[in-house]
């Protein structure tokens, strides 16, 4: 690797700063970021370590009526958070089949947003249980749905000199059902070919989140009548556009896209009719 | 600031030392520290043969950054088994787990961290647990063997 200057500033304010120079890039649980720099993808001047900034925290916790998640908080936080798997199993899930183990005791869920991989495996839950993004730069706070912060592969809204400082989920009010689903070509240490989550409420509204089968990590929303028919169902993929890749072909994507949707939808509305 | 200096305790030992920042944790370890258990191979976090635990977790030291580890505690293989050989490293021995040997310090490091969460693990929680370790002669069978081998003789304490 090419050498870069290191900073571990403490607050966002110095975050902010450092950002702003041309090349530099923020660093988190280094498991994307690392990899790049090392392959050249990405050749930074400055990496900015984000793990002493004070406001950004590794907590999971409940604020009202969100479950707040630390923007440093690592991917074996979420498997082991006794409210994650309680109110968010297929987060959880998601969480778990990331990288390895050696990955998750490092990765972040920030970062793996930040890093927006169309295939990126807590994306679709996140989108699906309708969580948003806590933003923070020189200028302020905003909070962004997730499935609005992606703009492309490996593109997000944020300015240069922002950073994502927490993952907020709402907690539902009633019970609700929800399944992750995820095609790899192996078991463990893949990229997903397909990921998606699905959350159904008791009124029987349905909200997807797919991954893999476009430019960026998708929001599908229908009624459980919608997904009455295979017509249904279409209207429901059309916002997708799969491509052959390395990984999968095209149409095989959409059509395990079709088939695991359907898988996630019975096993999301049994664990409903199970609360 | 290209070049930092840190402290951090390895294998017990408080070390101080220069390096540069685009050094990795796992070439401080093998090059500066001259502990060479930790191997270098896919350089990416697929094969877990770097892996060391840091701060109480295996992490993949390939895709850590030495000037990340200041003020950590970081235990190689060669901090494992300093007194004699630990009972996970006896029964890697007695099942016959090692072949050309390269990813085994990965493999008891990995296997370490994980009995020392869990002291009763199930083949399947063995295989999750051992998933980021790649074996290229394929000796997996007998390396899970050797883990759950190391917790039935009821020795977990490694």
């Amino acid at each position: 690797m090419t050498v870069f200057d290191y900073h571990r500033p403490e607050s966002l304010a110095q975050a902010s700063e450092l950002l702003a120079h041309e090349r530099a890039v923020a660093l988190a649980g280094g498991t994307d970021l690392i990899v790049a720099i090392r392959h050249r993808k990405v050749q930074p001047a400055m990496v900015v370590d984000l793990k002493s900034v004070s406001e950004i925290g590794d907590d999971i916790a409940q604020e009202g009526d969100t479950l707040v998640i630390g923007a440093r908080a690592v991917m074996r936080q979420l498997i082991d958070d006794m409210t994650v798997n309680r109110r968010f199993p297929a987060l959880a899930k998601a969480a778990s089949v990331v990288g390895s183990v050696q990955i998750r005791n490092r990765a972040t869920l920030a970062g793996n947003l930040c890093n927006a991989s169309p295939a990126a495996d807590t994306a679709p839950a996140l989108i699906a249980y309708a969580a948003t993004v806590g933003i923070t730069g020189p200028d302020g706070s905003r909070v962004l749905p997730v499935e609005d912060f992606f703009t492309g592969p490996g593109e997000t809204v944020l300015d240069r000199d922002e950073v994502v400082t927490s993952v907020r989920l709402p907690i539902p009010i009633s019970p609700m059902g929800s399944a992750f689903a995820r095609v790899t070509r192996r078991r463990g240490v893949d990229l997903a070919s397909v990921n998606l989550a699905c959350v159904i409420d008791p009124s029987g509204r349905v909200r997807f989140g797919f991954g893999a089968v476009g430019p960026t990590p998708l929001l599908a929303e229908a009624t459980l009548d919608d997904l009455g028919d295979e017509d249904g169902w279409s209207r429901l993929l059309a916002i997708t556009s799969p491509i052959s890749d390395v990984r999968a072909g095209a149409d095989y994507r959409m059509a395990m896209l079709r088939v695991h949707s359907g898988r996630a939808l019975q096993a999301a509305s049994k664990e409903l009719q199970a609360s | 600031m290209t070049e930092k200096t840190i402290s951090l305790t390895v294998n017990g030992r408080p070390r101080t030392l220069g390096v540069s920042t685009a050094t990795t944790l796992l070439d401080m370890v093998r090059s500066r520290l001259e502990l060479t258990g930790s191997k270098e191979c896919c350089s990416e976090g697929e094969c877990g043969a770097c892996t060391v635990i840091l701060d109480g977790e295996p992490v993949n030291s390939c895709l850590v950054l030495a000037v990340e580890t200041d003020g950590s505690t970081v235990t190689t293989v060669e901090g494992i088994g300093v007194g004699g050989m630990t009972p996970l490293q006896e029964s890697f021995l007695e099942s016959g787990a090692v072949q050309c040997g390269f990813c085994i310090p990965g493999m008891i490091v990995t296997a370490t961290a994980l009995l020392e969460r869990n002291h009763q693990p199930s083949v399947d929680e063995v295989r999750e647990g051992l998933s980021g370790n790649l074996c290229r002669c394929g000796g997996y069978t007998r390396i899970c063997a050797a883990v759950i081998g190391a917790v039935s003789s009821g020795q977990t304490d490694v």
